[in-house]
């Protein structure tokens, strides 16, 4: 066990450092002066200059640079936002809570009700209930998320008028920003209306966590049907029926648990293709995460806030893939020979 | 397992049943703020440093007071701070009486010892007059709307009699003086806030987080996202009914209309003409309209033959139909301009003919100036979307087909923003579509910058037209203080115009303002930006 987890950790520094060395290229790679990539002053003066030139090490080669800019990194120093004049650290902090948590919450209801479909569908394979389910999965797996997003506008914000449409809670509530979890910060608050607040917070959240629920749910509903039908197949299980139990006892018993083990992996991993969609459906509902601000970044030709978002983004991506994989590793050690990194 | 499927199916609704009710709590809270959706950033918090409708809008009537305030009205200059004026007999020295008992905002960030008093007055006028007044170079060093006046040479002296009544001496009678002082950019600063931030070695706070008199005061700004201002509970003036006035920065228009409908914003920012028909047809909002101060025009340029020629420029106006213009291009949205003053001005002069479509004359008098059928001329049109213009290029096409018809062939000049100015500003077209929008209640801002001969040199002057004569008596016109003597003065002035005609008048666009049906008191400010002073938000 170990030795896998000390694969593991390997495998994360490792990627971490190629990431870090990525977005340092990246410095050189955009246009313009890579003095100003990396630090987001525009023109400095000859004085100026000279001290990034010396607090970016350019001047002592290339890998005395590249270990000034891990250094750096690791500091919190990710340089200034050439739109805001602010440090883009401080700034990454403040969006890139607000899109793990959309993600977290849609990732959550996505599996409370992806997981029971999908066991239900499988449960009855071949039959109308299955069908029924099947179809809406397909149909939930094809519609775009930013086109559900709108339409999800559309109807909801614009006809009926009961949802909110924008940002993440209404801005008459003055939420303090301490975790960057809108929920969190408005719990933890001493505020006058907390109640109301978390209220309106909670509506805020249902479109854009519905948008990406959709295509992750049916994504879900797939994989567990699948799994349930070839579990449910297998011998094992005719031998418990043999016993002569129950059905219900063979589902509960044998069925469910060798069936969802096998998918945990990739369950776990659509968190970060979910990580990608809410950060196009943050743009449609003009959610203050790390997906608008990058856009508006990009916009903008923001390279020192591009640089970082990215690292944060592909940091956040590596680090919880490979979190993931050990706790999995840990909870079902039947998988403990698989001892080197799967791609 | 019937059970689960029923519990399943219990998690939907109860998702958004959640959002959906809404206690009388979250209404009540929710009265008590004001949301404008903006469309941008302000720069500075600082009207003088900038004079940017956003930043206006942001600020001036919200965190300040003027000395002296527009008549939204009538456009006369009413009191505001400055209880009461007088001005000497030569037109040179105004003595202002100020308001006792007007509190600057207390704030987490800065608490008054003093109330406003004469020093402020001294420390607003003399930060963008003198050159050499320790917060005259903070936040750049630039006060685009006094420098275009030349404001710093025309007043020579502020000076403080006592600490409630403060003397300006002028180095020229203006009768547009006063008006100057009621903009939106003579913005009354805290003199004290200014010391305390001097001494703290952080001067620029002054422009950034902002200290006024106004009725509500400055709490939090965060680039592309809000403004948000509490109410000022020391206010001199009537007390506000809302808690807070939030600016719920949007930039894109339609984003803006959404959050309209949904209730996300209780009034929005410039509505697009597109959309204008949809605001209407909901029985939710309002949409109110004014004429605006402002003015489309088509100006020749009077430095180029055979535009030189006055009955070549009158020719060209008469084949043109204003009616046409008006319908297709401000979709009904404004009224055809009679002279340079829109309506809602005081020196609007009502008695003023509109010139008649007659292409019949319109050849005749081509044919007497030498034109024959055949010629050629360029009609630049400006690239962007103005409310005064919304759509210039396509103005420019019926123009073209009108001009067709007494055969002169118009041929459409148009180039980026910044290229488009700088060669119109060298005298390159023939002539050109544009418009300009005032900047206060005086006539003076449209007939000095439009017309006058320094006007060429600053290029405002787009038809480089130099007449002495109007020169004269658009000076004469300042130096007296009585309107009607003024007016009579115009009416000499608009007489010259009519026979010259250097620019066609088109007309003058409404501004259009959206807003919930629960909000009651707001009003179109023509003279300036938008004011929130006194607006209540009833329940739903």
């Amino acid at each position: 066990m170990l030795v896998y987890l000390g694969r593991r950790l390997n495998l994360l520094v490792i990627t971490l450092f190629i990431l870090c060395a990525g977005s340092f290229a990246l410095a050189f790679l955009f246009p313009g002066d890579p003095l100003t990539n990396l630090s987001g002053l525009a023109n400095p003066d000859e004085q100026l200059r000279q001290q990034l030139m010396h607090k970016y090490a350019l001047d002592q080669g290339f890998f005395a640079s590249l270990w000034q800019y891990f250094q750096l990194i690791f500091a919190g120093d990710w340089g200034i936002s050439m739109r805001s004049g602010s440090s883009v650290f401080e700034e990454v902090t403040r969006t890139l809570p607000a899109s793990i948590e959309l993600s977290v919450y849609a990732m959550v209801l996505s599996l409370f009700i992806g997981l029971p479909l999908g066991i239900f569908s499988g449960l009855s394979h071949r039959k109308a209930l299955d069908r029924g389910i099947l179809s809406f999965s397909l149909i939930g797996y094809s519609v775009p998320v930013f086109w559900l997003a709108l339409l999800m506008i559309l109807v909801f914000a614009l006809k009926l008028g009961v949802l909110p449409m924008s940002d993440r809670v209404s801005l008459l509530y003055d939420v303090p920003l301490n975790t960057g979890f809108v929920l969190l910060d408005i719990l933890q608050s001493d505020m006058e209306h907390r109640e109301a607040a978390l209220q309106n917070a909670f509506a805020h959240l249902i479109l854009p966590t519905l948008s990406l629920t959709v295509f992750t749910c049916s994504l879900i509903v797939r994989l567990t049907r699948r799994s349930v039908i070839n579990v449910m197949d297998s011998d094992y299980i005719k031998a418990a029926y043999a016993k002569g139990m129950s059905r219900s006892e063979v589902v509960w018993q044998h069925g469910l648990k060798n069936a969802l083990i096998p998918i945990m992996p990739q369950l776990v991993m659509q968190f970060t293709l979910l990580m990608t969609n809410a950060m196009i459906v943050e743009v449609i509902f003009s959610w203050p995460g790390i997906g608008e601000w990058m856009i508006q970044a990009i916009y903008q030709r923001d390279f020192p806030s591009i640089r970082g978002g990215m690292l944060a983004v592909s940091v956040v991506v590596v680090s919880f893939t490979i979190s993931m994989d050990v706790l999995l590793k840990l909870l079902y050690p039947l998988s403990k020979r698989q001892l080197h990194a799967q791609v | 397992m019937k059970k689960n499927i029923a519990l399943l199916l219990g998690v939907l609704p109860m998702v958004f049943a959640l959002g959906a009710c809404q206690d009388n709590r979250t209404r009540e809270l929710a009265e008590q703020g004001l949301i404008y959706c903006s469309e941008g950033n302000p720069l500075s918090f600082n009207p003088q440093l900038d004079i940017s409708g956003t930043t206006v809008d942001a600020t001036s009537h919200q965190v300040y007071n003027r000395l002296l305030d527009f008549d939204s009205e009538t456009g006369k200059v009413v009191p505001n701070l400055a209880t009461s004026w007088l001005v000497s007999e030569d037109g040179l020295t105004y003595t202002f009486q100020l308001r006792k008992d007007v509190a600057f905002h207390s704030t987490a960030f800065f608490k008054p010892s003093r109330p406003f008093n004469a020093d402020d007055v001294l420390f607003s006028i003399n930060r963008w007059r003198l050159k050499d007044h320790p917060f005259h170079h903070v936040s750049g060093g630039s006060y685009p709307y006094f420098d275009s006046l030349g404001l710093n040479k025309v007043v020579v002296e502020v000076n403080k009699i006592n600490g409630y009544r403060v003397e300006i001496k002028l180095s020229r009678p203006d009768s547009s003086f006063l008006a100057t002082l009621a903009t939106d950019f003579s913005v009354i600063l805290s003199q004290e806030y200014a010391e305390q931030l001097l001494a703290a070695g952080t001067p620029e706070l002054l422009d950034t987080q902002p200290v006024g008199t106004g009725p509500f005061q400055f709490v939090s700004f965060r680039e592309d996202n809000h403004v948000r201002y509490h109410r000022n509970p020391d206010y001199w003036g009537e007390q506000q009914t809302q808690q807070q006035l939030i600016y719920d920065i949007t930039p894109s228009s339609s984003m803006r209309l959404a959050k309209l409908i949904t209730g996300e914003c209780d009034v929005i920012a410039f509505p697009a003409q597109t959309e204008l028909r949809i605001v209407e047809e909901r029985g939710d909002l309002i949409l109110d309209e004014k004429p605006g101060l402002n003015i489309g025009f088509w100006a020749f340029n009077t430095a180029k033959p055979p535009f030189n020629d006055a009955r070549v420029r009158k020719a060209l106006t008469m084949a043109v139909d204003k009616r046409t213009l008006i319908d297709a291009v401000y979709f009904d949205s404004a009224i055809a301009a009679k002279g340079l003053l829109p309506p809602t001005s005081w020196a609007f002069d009502d008695t003023r003919k509109e010139t008649h479509y007659n292409p019949v004359m319109a050849r005749q008098l081509l044919d007497e100036a030498g034109i024959g059928t055949g010629f050629t001329m360029d009609i630049w049109a400006m690239p962007v979307e103005r409310a005064y213009n919304p759509n210039a290029t396509k103005m420019a096409e019926i123009m073209q087909n009108y001009l067709q018809q007494v055969g002169v062939k118009a041929r459409i000049v148009s180039y980026e923003w910044g290229t488009f100015r700088r060669l119109l500003a060298q005298g390159q077209h023939d002539s050109v579509l544009i418009g300009w929008t005032a900047d206060s209640g005086d006539p003076d801002n449209f007939y000095r910058p439009l017309l006058s001969c320094s006007a060429i040199a600053s290029g405002t002057n787009r038809a480089n037209w130099c007449s002495e004569e109007y020169d004269d008596l658009i000076d004469q016109a300042l130096a007296h203080t009585d309107e009607n003597m003024r007016l009579t003065i115009y009416r000499q002035a608009n007489d010259i115009l009519e026979e010259q005609m250097p620019l066609f008048p088109i007309a003058h666009a409404y501004r259009f303002q959206a807003y919930r049906k629960e909000i009651k008191g707001l009003t179109i400010n023509p003279f300036g930006g938008i004011q929130f002073a006194g607006v209540v938000k009833e329940s739903r």
